[in-house]
């Protein structure tokens, strides 16, 4: 940027601080560590001033004592008498738990409206259209408060499945779907069972063998050997044919009404329900439009020429597009993930205990140590950002077209 | 051999026969229906999917929506009326609709105030969103924060006076010296702004904003849609400056300046906003000086800027990158210096460049300002949360309500959306 | 006036909320207007209405406070604040007064630095659960899913009773009573917990008031009060006897209607005492003589406030069982003014 004359010698002379590009660069930098300097300087005394003069401190010990309130769901072991650093752990645990599954799920909405918006029937790509636009223009904090309020609203309460003749029933009599929450029937590991979960792994080792192993002697012989039914057959029947051989020693704890609640089975929140849906539905309207961006951005050309050997339009999409869409894609839909994440602190409209649920709620309200808690929250949200980015430029590294 | 040709052809017609209308299956709606919506089986299928999800969505709700209720006083009362049919309660809306637009507190006889700024900011934004219209306008843009200021808040007109005189001071003092070194323009601009407010803050008297024309109105007051448009606009207009030195800074040689230009950026952009305004909420007041008080408004307004430029600035380092070397290595041979190469030659590209992704951001942001319905601010959302579901007459109208606030922030996204794809078709000058 | 420079292009852009000196009351005084900290929302105690004017019995004390140091009751900024924003609010001075229902407790005073001036509504946490259930004891509970409020010490409480009780429950706690209230009316919890006073408020504004009960069950002791900051005294007086004073007029029968007649002609000491027209009491708070006949009048003594915010006659219909004078055999009882 700057050209580089070579200056006749001469003494230094201060005015050569402003005027001479060698020395520039440096006094600038001084006077801005020095601006830096001040500015901390002064926001720390001010916010030392003030702590004194309210008579508080800065201290973390609060982390260590009791919580003393419950949550409704924890992923890890906790009761009112654990601390407060525990009830963060569960938050944690809660923010990972709904991101992860927003992510999964926006993926799916935002791939198939993606592809779909691409279509040549009319009717589905403006309606794909209809709802990239509508979602992505509408805040996303209305649209968690409007599919609680969906849930809430819509689905019966567990109060409904009662009496002789209920309002309700439970869904094949295994599903109950309740303004609470879905209760869905939990597996019972029987004495054998284990047997059984190894032959599914097992068969599903020995479906991606066989996959691989036609796949092989396609490009080795040209031979096709069929795909889609023997790997059906293998991953199901041995499992089935091992559950019925071991006499059926895996049972389903089935949820049923007692008490106020349904009991047994696994439980999935309303709040979690509500807060996942949204944010992937939400979500899933940005995705779209990435894996669009990302399918036109793949030339017209490589379409063509894929027709040229005439392969089918799923093959032409399976082949050729996706493999070279996904590298414009996949940066994008990162940092979609990272806005999921970052999104899900909006837990707190649906009473959902993730981290800000935790200790940016109930714990910095009871014990009133608010810069010690929101500290805390950024920390832990700038290390989930760094650790997403930190893997999407890897990620970027290994993608990268390699020019030979 | 003559006559055999003429004995092989009976009948030679001379005259062309009229064209027949092509067959029925090939022409009209039957025609694009077929091709646009049955073409294949697995398409006809898709169709009859399609169709089928529509009459789920319109089922339920046409008959609510044409069925509204568009006055009563409470839902006790819309309910009596419907006599248990379905239908919605719009009368809420026709009923609260000054509280979810200005809030509850705004006094009623000043309405025309934020709503004429409204209107004066389409004036405002024009001459800067369509390059065709006359440069002139530009000036009264300038003009226009110091209007909408005085608008919306009322109080004396030295206020804004003195602000726009210490921008123009400023400026002038830029102007005069920036022919001689950028630095010392724009160091001298700030410095001569600062000390006119200085000294015209002195000059000010104490009880001016008592009497003064329009009648003052604390920013605690501000609310509902109002609120939202504000944040949206006063943040986004600020942070674009502070994004683009921050994308500078970025770019910078300087280790130290980039350094803490990157820290700062990957701080903001590594956590949610509503953290950002926890902090305004609950902490920013403790970094002020003991014996001031700043009040929340202003606040959350530093803490989104802060937001929004880091996000901006990233948008614009985009719009650098995407600068062939070329520009600035032609720069560098005229012999310009760092300030005016960037001033002349990059920016103005780079920013071109970068608009479609500042409006992305622009309305990502305005979106995000319904969060601060979360600290007790009574924006769209939050009078909507807040004082209004909480009232004996209109608790329980969820559905009217949420549906009104979707619809006033879906025209404005995609109004401005539809902007940018407008834009960015302009904008596109390369051979496609 | 000490003025940076940075603050002086803040007062250039109207915002500042001007300074605050040493003392709130000169503060209060030299600003022209209360900052007073209320809840954002909560129909009886501190909400605005359709005309967004704010109604409710905390609202009244700050409107007495107004009355008595700016003698006018309407020179009240209302500053809504959540449970997680009102400590940090009252600390860093952006309000001077919390009158937002807030429970006395030792950590609150102790470690957070405040000091709570008197108890203007004592209340403790109950259940309200819809008739349906058939449920008659809070020990009827055991795997209920519960509503909680947010906020105040009611996870704490709740945590305590359940475990005390060794019976499960399972929380949704929820940050706006309109919130809670939607979630509980759509059954997607049993039981509704918050402070009694809170759960009159709330049933008050259900269309069938008559199908939800609360149940006998008070859990906790929830003295709620007004609160300043530690530290400034002269202020924590002004506040706690403009409540004194309220109290103490219900308990000699000064009211609203009458109080200029009983401060003319009162045979009283004490009534002549706390009218001002006797003795100092003003000048030692740093107030004019007339300071609580302006705060009664504003909005009555404190058995006014009561019976217009809170009391049987309105909708939310609260008995004033213990907030009934020490006289009558509540807990209501001021010290003496003399």
């Amino acid at each position: 940027m700057t050209t580089l004359t070579d200056p006749p010698r001469e003494s230094f002379r201060l005015s050569m601080l402003i005027n001479d590009t060698r020395y520039r660069s440096l006094t600038f930098q001084a006077i801005a560590l020095l601006v830096l300097i001040i500015a901390f300087a002064y926001l720390t005394n001010n916010l030392l001033t003030n702590l004194a003069a309210a008579g508080l401190n800065i201290a973390y010990d609060f982390l260590g004592t009791p919580a003393g309130y419950d949550i409704n769901q924890t992923l890890v072991e906790y009761d009112s008498q654990s601390s407060h650093a525990r009830a963060a752990v569960v938050g944690i645990l809660n923010t990972l738990l709904v991101a992860f599954l927003a992510c999964i799920t926006a993926t799916v909405f935002g791939v198939i409206a993606g592809v779909l918006r691409l279509s040549n029937n009319w009717l589905v790509s403006k309606l794909m259209a209809f709802y990239v636009e509508i979602f992505r223009n509408i805040p996303v904090l209305i649209w968690i408060i409007i599919i609680f309020t969906i849930m809430t609203a819509v689905l019966p309460g567990p109060r409904e499945f009662r009496g002789d003749n209920p309002t309700s029933s439970m869904f094949l009599d295994l599903f109950a779907f309740t303004n609470r929450g879905i209760y869905i029937p939990a597996p019972v590991w029987g004495p054998g069972s284990m047997v059984v979960v190894a032959t599914f792994i097992a068969s599903v080792i020995g479906v991606i063998a066989y996959r691989r192993y036609a796949t092989n002697l396609l490009y080795s012989t040209g031979r096709l050997l069929p795909m889609g039914w023997p790997s059906l057959a293998i991953f199901f029947v041995p499992t089935i044919l091992m559950f019925y051989i071991l006499g059926r020693p895996i049972g389903l704890d089935i949820p049923e009404l007692r008490g106020f609640n349904f009991q047994g089975g696994i439980k999935v929140g309303g709040p979690l329900i509500a807060l996942w849906f949204a944010l992937s539905i939400y979500t899933g309207a940005f995705i779209a439009e990435n894996v669009r961006a990302g399918i036109q951005a793949v030339s017209k050309g490589q379409t063509e020429a894929a027709s040229a050997l005439g392969l089918r339009p799923g093959r032409v999409m399976n082949l050729v597009v996706l493999p070279q869409a996904l590298r414009v894609i996949i940066p994008p839909l990162i940092s979609q993930y990272l806005n999921i994440t970052k999104n899900s602190s909006l837990a707190i409209a649906v009473g959902y205990a993730d981290i800000t649920a935790t200790l940016g709620g109930i714990t910095l309200n009871q014990t009133g140590r608010a810069i010690e808690c929101v500290l805390l929250l950024m920390l832990f949200y700038l290390t989930i950002s760094l650790s997403i980015s930190a893997i999407m430029n890897v990620y970027n590294n290994s993608v990268k077209l390699k020019e030979r | 051999m003559s006559d055999t040709h003429a004995q092989t052809v009976a009948f030679v017609r001379d005259t062309e026969i009229p064209s027949a209308p092509p067959p029925y299956a090939a022409t009209g709606p039957v025609k694009w229906m077929r091709e646009n919506l049955f073409a294949t089986p697995a398409n006809a299928v898709l169709t009859l999917l399609a169709l089928y999800a529509i009459y789920l969505i319109l089922a339920p709700t046409l008959p609510w929506i044409l069925n509204g209720v568009w006055s009563a006083n409470s839902l006790a009362e819309c309910r009596e009326i419907l006599q248990g049919a379905t239908g919605a309660c719009f009368a809420v809306l026709t009923e609260r609709w000054p509280q979810l637009l200005f809030g509850f507190k705004y006094p009623s006889d000043l309405y025309w105030r934020p709503t004429l700024a409204f209107v004066l900011l389409f004036v405002a934004v024009a001459p800067v969103l369509f390059f065709d219209l006359p440069r002139k306008l530009l000036i009264f843009t300038g003009l226009f924060p110091f209007i909408a200021y005085y608008l919306i808040w009322g109080g004396t007109i030295f206020v804004p006076i003195l602000a726009l005189v210490g921008c123009i001071g400023g400026f002038a003092v830029y102007q005069r010296f920036v022919t001689g070194s950028f630095a010392a323009g724009f160091f001298g601009g700030i410095a001569a702004a600062l000390a006119i407010w200085y000294i015209g803050g002195l000059l000010i008297p104490a009880g001016a904003s008592n009497n003064a024309m329009l009648t003052p109105v604390p920013s605690r007051d501000l609310g509902g849609f109002m609120l939202n448009m504000m944040l949206g606009v006063t943040c986004v207009s600020l942070s674009i400056p502070i994004g683009i030195a921050l994308a500078l800074g970025r770019q910078s040689s300087m280790p130290l300046i980039k350094v803490v230009c990157v820290v700062f950026i990957e701080f903001i952009r590594g956590v949610p906003l509503i953290t950002l305004l926890f902090v305004a909420s609950v902490m920013l007041s403790y970094f002020f000086p003991p014996e001031s008080s700043v009040d929340l408004f202003l606040r959350v307004v530093i803490m989104i800027t802060m937001f929004s430029a880091a996000y901006i600035a990233e948008v614009i380092r985009g719009g650098l990158a995407a600068l062939p070397k070329g520009q600035y290595e032609a720069a560098d041979s005229l012999g310009l210096d760092y300030p005016q190469a960037m001033r002349l030659i990059i920016l103005p590209q780079a920013l071109k460049i970068s608009i479609p992704g500042i409006v992305n951001v622009a309305v990502g942001l305005f979106k995000d300002t319904t969060l601060v319905s979360v600290i007790s601010m009574f924006d769209l959302v939050g009078m909507i949360r807040g004082p209004i579901l909480a009232s004996t007459e209109w608790n329980g109208v969820y559905w009217e309500l949420l549906g009104f606030a979707a619809l006033l922030f879906f025209v404005v996204c995609y109004g401005i959306s539809q902007y940018s794809q407008w834009l960015e078709r302009r904008l596109a000058t390369d051979h496609r | 006036m000490k003025k940076s420079v940075i603050l002086g292009a803040l007062t250039v852009a109207g915002l500042s909320a001007g300074a605050a000196a040493a003392g709130t009351l000169d503060d209060v005084k030299a600003r022209g207007k209360l900052n007073c900290g209320v809840t954002t929302g909560l129909v009886g105690f501190a909400a605005p209405d359709a005309n967004g004017e704010w109604k409710g019995f905390d609202v009244a004390v700050c409107r007495a406070i107004a009355a008595a140091v700016l003698n006018d009751p309407t020179a009240v900024e209302f500053v809504p604040t959540t449970g997680k924003t009102r400590f940090t609010a009252l600390a860093s001075g952006e309000i001077d007064v919390l009158a937002r229902n807030t429970t006395w407790t030792f950590s609150r005073d102790v470690d957070l630095k405040f000091t709570f001036v008197g108890v203007n509504y004592y209340d403790g946490q109950g259940f309200m659960v819809p008739k349906a259930l058939g449920v008659s004891s809070a020990k009827d509970l055991d795997g209920a899913t519960v509503c909680i409020q947010t906020g105040t010490t009611t996870e704490l409480n709740l945590a305590d009773f359940f475990r005390a009780n060794n019976i499960n429950y399972e929380p949704v706690p929820i940050e706006t009573n309109a919130e809670a209230q939607q979630q509980y009316l759509a059954g997607a919890c049993d039981v509704y917990t918050t402070d009694a006073s809170g759960l009159a408020a709330t049933r008050a504004t259900f269309e069938a008031p008559g199908d939800h009960v609360l149940l006998p069950e008070i859990i906790s002791k929830e003295p709620l009060g007004p609160l300043v900051r530690h530290g400034d005294d002269e202020w924590g007086d002004v506040v706690r006897w403009t409540l004194n004073a309220l109290i103490t007029a219900e308990e000699l029968g000064v009211t609203s209607a009458n109080v200029n007649e009983m401060a003319a002609n009162t045979g009283n000491p004490e009534v002549a005492r706390l009218l001002g027209t006797e003795g100092t009491l003003g000048e030692m708070l740093g107030l004019d003589a007339e300071w609580s006949k302006r705060a009664i009048a504003a909005g009555g003594n404190y058995g006014e406030v009561f019976a217009k915010n809170i009391g049987e006659e309105t909708p939310i219909g609260l008995a004033r069982g213990l907030n009934a004078q020490w006289t009558d055999g509540g807990l209501i009882y001021s010290p003496p003014f003399r």
